[in-house]
């Protein structure tokens, strides 16, 4: 089996840890070897993740933790977010997610719903189960040339 | 890891300058600071972003708000001073294609 390392933290599912998870991440990042540039798509990833876990997994006042692993292995880094909150229907949010068309009048642009589809034109690698809550693993690779702007598929299982 | 917010008023112009970071937790201040200015008639809201260091898509959300809310209101928003990672974001999601969006200026001599 390939070898990796393996940090977890468990945050409270509040938007104020968002900004303590970025730092952690870009202590990791930066230690193994990543880019400015690489550092910078990693931390907007995590973010939208998290973001979404505090946003959707947990009803107001509930307390709720979120849970942040990073696989870091020799060639890239695998960053996984995971609530035990409410599920979403996935395939449902990837409809709607995309980037802004000009045939659509401002007045129906959505003012959420960029998260995911940011978190798949940043990361090399992504993929989210739904099992009890939402699990997203993203995964970016240390040498990888820019990410092209239309990103690779996600996949999606359930 | 905060978000700094100054809002400058002079007759129809309204300046919100903005430093630190656009997230989640610091997104809510500037929702509010954007609900009092771009509700009013003939504004022009220019957010001056050059010490905004990191954004994710909370800020773009908050300023499609805005755009909407001065659209309805017979405002103008302009985005200006962006630096290159937060451009992007406006990039990637075309977003540059509805926003008067500028980056900042490299080298001076532009």
């Amino acid at each position: 089996m390939e070898k990796f390392e393996f940090v977890e933290m468990t945050i409270p599912a509040k938007a104020e840890y968002i900004g303590v998870i970025r730092l952690s991440l870009s202590g990791i990042a930066n230690r193994m070897g990543f880019s400015y540039e690489n550092i910078e798509d990693l931390k907007i990833a995590i973010s939208e993740a998290i973001t979404n876990a505090v946003t959707h997994a947990y009803e107001k006042d509930e307390k709720g933790e979120i849970q942040i692993g990073f696989g870091i292995y020799e060639d890239r880094l695998e960053v996984m977010v995971a609530d035990r909150g409410i599920s979403f229907d996935v395939e449902e949010v990837r409809k709607k997610a995309g980037p802004y068309k000009r045939s659509k009048p401002v007045e129906d642009l959505q003012e959420g719903g960029f998260g995911l589809f940011l978190i798949d034109a940043l990361m090399d690698k992504v993929e989210i189960h739904d099992h009890s809550g939402i699990i997203i693993i993203m995964t970016k690779y240390i040498n990888e040339a820019e990410v092209g702007l239309d990103g690779d598929q996600i996949s999606t299982t359930s | 890891m905060n978000l700094e917010i100054t809002l400058t008023e002079e007759g129809n112009q309204s300046i919100i300058a903005l430093a630190g970071e656009i997230d989640a937790y610091t997104v809510t201040n500037l929702k509010e600071t954007f609900d009092s200015v771009t509700k009013k008639e003939g504004q022009e809201v220019i957010v001056d972003l050059e010490h905004v260091t990191y954004m994710d898509s909370t800020g773009l959300g908050v300023f499609i708000g805005a755009l909407k809310s001065t659209k309805e209101s017979d405002s103008e928003l302009k985005l200006v001073n962006i630096q290159d990672r937060v451009y992007r974001l406006f990039q990637i999601t075309g977003l540059d294609e509805i926003m008067d969006v500028k980056a900042a200026i490299r080298g001076g001599n532009e």
